[in-house]
């Protein structure tokens, strides 16, 4: 069996397996824990709360206007390459002919970006991404909130972009060799994932709703 | 073997002065199969005098566990033609589908001529070898494959094993691979081997390896044991559709505008990425056309394992594996085990929270 066949065979079938286990575990374990009984009479219905929660997940997801001569720069550049992966991953041809194989959908409507235009995204991304690690090395606090889980993920991050782009580019060694390291990379980005930071990929915008929901929610009606 | 009982080989340019071969002829013939494996036009002058000097060599076509694809493909070379190559270049000694000898008198020519040119003649091969049952799912003149092969390779100077099944065992070696086919290079190890992979190889590529080997000997191998002057590139690398994939314009179907602009087909699961032979630019039928541009994508018949690489209109990302419900129950699994926790947790924090009641009351 080549690298490539096992990078495609059994290891990515282990690697979704661990994937699915590991996310729904920690999906699980979190919706049913249970929550603090209110004791006061809430102060909307829960029509309106929703709303509330609604406008938490967009208003937390810009920066804070009395804040963002601080944050904007950070929050630019982690919108930035998160953009770029997204784009890459979801509308490069490569990765669309993979996600529909995987998934057994034909879905002829799925658009695809040109390959110089997923090349130009895939190189700024990892510039993007080099800023973001540099600036989490600097900053005093950044530094200091940052452990394994981060650098872990980082180093699995710049592994799969790296061996995208050497592929794109034929550099580094023979195709099925740079493909089969950049498919090990996404093996590994998926065993890691559940039991990582990356899990927010999963948390983000239901605990900025819940937590928007919960402060419209509470208190008496006046 | 007794050295007085070999005959004396004439050079291969005594042949060709005997048959009125002109310098000229010659030299184009060379230029033909320099180009051929992407040397430069200098090293022509070269490749045509070690041609001349090198001694007429006795080559033994040895066909095992095949369906005589390869052997249809060789004689269907047109620079050099097979003619050319049998009458001018080697002396083809044994090959039981062009020889007219058969049984008894076809064995015993072969033997003959491995006498005459004991650790001098080249062995060429095509098909895989059964190894099950001691090898007895393949057998001719009451020998197996593997015995018959052993045998003609012990003598031989180099092998050349010719098509993906003589080289990696190929549609035989196929899952589940009932007769254990193998490739040669599996069986027979202390001898210089080439293959010269495809289903079938292009013939060009067979015939310009024989004659290159007889000029210069060994060629540069890669890590297949693939010649690198014809196996060097990818077909993607050299396909003509290469720039329709790099500017996102692809075939969804065989029958859609896509295809019928021409545009890359590797959602159509070509393998030209992985898959390294010469088709782009040798191409076939004298350089007329190759699977690509007749419309269909390439099956990656020069790569290892090719068969078992998932179906052939899936592409070279596509997954190898089945899922008869693993994934399904990791789920049932992870929801379990989630909600598991969560209970556990949640009476962990009731102890807690009537502990701390209890302390406050107290």
């Amino acid at each position: 069996m080549s690298l490539l066949e096992f990078s495609r065979g059994p290891m990515l079938h282990a690697a979704l397996i661990i994937f699915v286990f590991g996310v729904l575990w920690r999906l699980v374990a979190t919706i049913l824990l249970s929550r603090r009984k209110r004791q006061s009479e809430p102060r909307n219905p829960v029509g309106k709360s929703a709303v509330g929660g609604a406008i938490a997940v967009g208003s937390r997801s810009w920066p804070h206007p009395e804040f963002i001569g601080r944050t904007a720069f950070g929050e630019a550049v982690g919108y930035g390459y998160h953009l770029g992966l997204f784009a890459i991953v979801l509308l490069g041809a490569p990765h669309v002919v993979f996600w529909k194989n995987l998934f057994g959908i034909s879905a002829t409507w799925w658009p695809t970006l040109p390959g110089g235009i997923v090349s130009i995204l895939s190189i700024a991304t990892i510039f993007l991404m080099l800023i973001a690690t540099i600036r989490r090395m600097r900053h005093p606090v950044l530094r200091r909130i940052s452990n394994f889980d981060d650098w872990f993920t980082l180093v699995i991050l710049y592994a799969l972009m790296l061996t995208g782009v050497m592929a794109v580019f034929g550099i580094g060694g023979r195709y099925e060799i740079i493909l089969a390291a950049h498919i090990i990379s996404f093996n590994a980005l998926l065993i890691w994932f559940p039991f990582s930071k990356l899990m927010h990929a999963f948390y983000i915008f239901p605990s900025r709703f819940f937590n928007g929901y919960l402060h419209s929610r509470k208190g008496a009606a006046s | 073997m007794n050295e007085s009982t070999r005959r004396e080989r004439p050079t291969i340019g005594q042949i060709l002065d005997q048959n009125g071969v002109g310098r000229r002829r010659f030299l184009k013939y060379c230029a033909g199969i320099t180009a051929l494996m992407a040397m430069p036009p200098g090293a022509t002058r070269a490749f045509a005098q070690q041609l001349r000097a090198a001694r007429r060599p006795t080559v033994i076509y040895m066909p095992f566990q095949e369906c005589t694809g390869c052997l249809e493909s060789l004689t269907r070379s047109f620079a050099p033609s097979l003619e050319s190559l049998i009458f001018e270049t080697i002396s083809l000694d044994y090959n039981h589908t062009l020889q007219a000898a058969a049984g008894d008198a076809a064995e015993e020519a072969r033997h003959e001529a491995m006498r005459d040119a004991w650790g001098e003649y080249i062995l060429i091969c095509d098909g895989s070898i059964p190894t099950k049952l001691n090898g007895q799912y393949g057998t001719s003149a009451g020998h197996s494959f593997i015995e018959q092969l052993r045998e003609a390779a012990e003598g031989a100077a180099a092998i050349v094993a010719v098509g993906v099944c003589a080289s990696y065992g190929g549609v035989g070696a196929a899952y589940p691979n009932p007769t254990g086919a193998v490739g040669i290079s599996e069986i027979i190890t202390d001898k210089p081997i080439i293959n010269v992979p495809g289903c079938p190889p292009i013939p060009e590529v067979m015939t310009g390896t024989l004659i290159s080997f007889l000029a210069s000997g060994v060629p540069e191998l890669d890590k297949h044991l693939r010649p690198k002057a014809f196996f060097g590139n990818t077909i993607h690398d050299r396909c003509y559709r290469r720039r329709f994939y790099d500017r996102g314009l692809f075939a969804e179907s065989f029958d859609d505008e896509g295809a019928r602009n021409g545009w890359c087909l590797y959602k159509l699961g070509c393998r030209g990425p992985t898959t390294y032979n010469a088709c782009a630019t040798i191409k076939w039928n004298g350089g007329t056309s190759w699977p690509v541009e007749a419309g269909h994508g390439c099956l990656g018949c020069s790569e290892p394992g090719f068969w078992d690489q998932g179906g052939f209109y899936e592409p070279v990302t596509a997954k190898l594996f089945r899922d008869s419900g693993q994934i399904a129950g990791a789920a049932a699994a992870g929801i379990a085990v989630g909600a598991a926790a969560a209970l556990a947790a949640n009476r962990r924090k009731k102890k807690l929270s009537a502990a701390a009641d209890k302390e406050t009351s107290s």
